[in-house]
């Protein structure tokens, strides 16, 4: 952790999986915003140029913070952290 | 395929009291919203166990507003993505289960509305984001933008994120305000028919800058710099149509920006359905034309909230009840008598909250100088990595319209639809071209809305699913 989480904690801890790396979270909270609190900023990728990218709308608009479920891209920004969740970069 | 009397596209403040009050007129309604939770951006739910632990003004309204909504007989359909609409009414859309549809006799949009940007070199490297980028991220997750912030951009959201980052324990390296002090004093008489909301809107910018937080009136962004995420940003003066001014250009060195320079209304499913749009800057650019009761120029088509015109959350609940009530009027449920009666109440409080909401998006109406202040390096279309030159050397070869545009470079085809970068071509053709905006029509709507899995409409298949054409006799 980095530092950016606020104080206030109320919901449950658990790890998630990105790129084999293992990260703290807590449930129900969406993956994009577990990765910004772990300090992770490039976590997505922007398909025409290759260029890094991460959280820019936050909303599902803009599939700049997109990563890999099961083969598929989803948007970090709607995706809910569960325990044992395994994402990876595009 | 079930059929309702009403369907609501959007469960914010617009959309669920609409839903609410067709429910409470006897229609049979279905709300279906793209998040997990209604409440919109403004009244957002806390995210996953945070969830109806209120904190703030904004909290609260919007847990009552979930509590009324669980409590009525209005059937929800939430995390539903909605791709496309057709006439009659159809809505498709994907869920947790996969494709659905339902139909309608009446349909109300509530879409609300989305970020304008005015891109700058390097608003593309990670740690940039927009302002309601920010303020989920603070409200859902209570999460910081960064350790260092800069906010930037134009209009209520900035002191709303400085604050709430402050609030949140973080720092705020610098406010980068685009309109001069003056814009936001201009605004007083207006601002006071909201006592309640001008105090806190005040208090937010007394406690940033009590917090010792530079505010640079008058001054944009103008390039963002950082090696893989961002280290810095520079900033320079800007005139009241936010052209760059000479003067000195400041560096503030920061982890992250949160940028924006207000809202645009989300037309898409009106304009898929062929309502009528006129161009009406204060109201944030292209809105569908409609009346008093919030009637589209389609029938039984209704638009409600910042979908309809930017004017925040404070009409925005006025507005959806008065779509509802027309709704139930045209299917016949209300005589006209007993619409205008209970409309009546209802108009007054609108339009005296609708002063309070037209005085904020004053501060953010687009400004034609903001085409200048675009650098030639900056990448307009984020998706295609098309960048300013690109653009103006396409229009300059004839592509005058954003259609021409999308043909000729790609430009808002990518991922986005061009949902981020639409609003800054219509900018750059008008400049180049010097028409006034109101001649530089959106593109054409086109399904999906929201970009959908080709898997996810088809649901389980393989190749049994395959329909097989009996043989042709020899």
């Amino acid at each position: 952790m980095v530092g950016l989480r606020m104080k206030e904690e109320k919901a449950r801890p658990v790890r998630f999986w990105f790129d084999n790396e293992e990260v703290e979270a807590f449930e129900g909270e969406t993956v994009a915003a577990a990765l910004v609190a772990a300090g992770m900023r490039g976590f997505g990728r922007n398909r025409a140029t290759g260029a890094r990218r991460g959280i820019f709308c936050a909303m599902g608009l803009c599939q700049e913070c997109i990563v890999l479920m099961d083969g598929h891209v989803v948007e970090a920004c709607r995706l809910p952290v569960c325990a044992g969740l395994e994402v990876r970069s595009v | 395929m079930r059929t309702y009397d009403l369907i609501v596209l959007g469960g914010g403040p617009a959309g669920a009291h609409a839903a609410i009050m067709g429910a409470e007129l006897g229609l049979d309604v279905l709300l279906m919203d793209e998040n997990d939770a209604a409440g919109g951006q403004v009244w957002r739910a806390p995210g996953g166990a945070f969830r109806e632990a209120p904190c703030g003004v904004d909290a609260k309204k919007g847990s009552a507003l979930r509590s009324r909504l669980a409590a009525s007989a209005v059937s929800c359909r939430l995390s539903r993505r909605v791709w496309l609409v057709e006439r009659g009414f159809t809505v498709c859309a994907i869920g947790p289960e996969g494709a659905e549809q339902a139909r309608s006799q009446a349909l109300i949009v509530a879409t609300g509305a989305v970020e304008r940007h005015v891109p700058v070199p390097g608003w593309v490297l990670p740690g940039v984001m927009g302002l309601a980028a920010a303020t989920v991220l603070l409200k859902s997750a209570r999460v910081l933008p960064g350790k260092r912030v800069v906010v930037g951009g134009a209009g209520p959201l900035l002191p709303a994120v400085a604050n709430a980052i402050l609030s949140g324990g973080g720092r705020v390296a610098a406010v980068v305000d685009a309109n001069p002090i003056g814009a936001w004093l201009a605004n007083g008489a207006n601002l006071l028919m909201r006592p309640d909301l001008f105090l806190r809107g005040a208090g937010w910018i007394g406690r940033v800058r009590g917090a010792g937080v530079p505010w640079h009136f008058g001054h944009t962004i103008r390039r963002i710099d950082g090696k893989g995420s961002v280290g810095e940003v520079h900033v320079g003066r800007v005139s009241v149509e936010w052209e760059p001014a000479p003067g000195p250009e400041l560096t503030v060195v920061c982890d992250a920006v949160c940028m924006g320079f207000g809202l645009i209304p989300s037309t898409d499913v009106v304009r898929l359905l062929g309502a009528a749009h006129s161009w009406n800057p204060a109201l944030g650019g292209w809105v569908p034309v409609t009346d008093a009761d919030q009637t589209t120029s389609v029938e039984r088509l209704y638009a409600c909230g910042d979908g309809a015109g930017v004017l925040g959350a404070a009409s925005a609940p006025l507005g959806g009840m008065i779509a509802a009530l027309a709704a139930a009027r045209d299917l016949g449920r209300i005589t006209v008598a007993e619409f205008e009666r209970r409309t009546g109440v209802l108009r007054k409080q609108f339009a005296r909250a609708s002063r309070f909401g037209r005085a904020m998006a004053r501060l953010t109406a687009p400004r034609l100088g903001a085409a200048s202040a675009i650098a030639k390096e900056a990448e307009v279309c984020r998706c295609e990595g098309l960048t300013r030159a690109a653009l103006d050397q396409a229009i300059a070869d004839g592509a005058v319209t954003v259609n021409d545009l999308k043909a000729a470079t790609r430009c808002g085809m990518g991922p986005c639809g061009g949902r981020i970068c639409e609003d800054a071509a219509q900018l750059l053709i008008a400049a180049a071209t010097g028409r006034d905006r109101a001649e530089i029509q959106p593109a054409t709507p086109r399904p999906p809305l929201r970009p959908v899995a080709i898997a996810a409409l088809g649901g389980p298949f393989d190749y049994g699913s395959l329909p097989m054409a009996e043989p042709a006799p020899l």
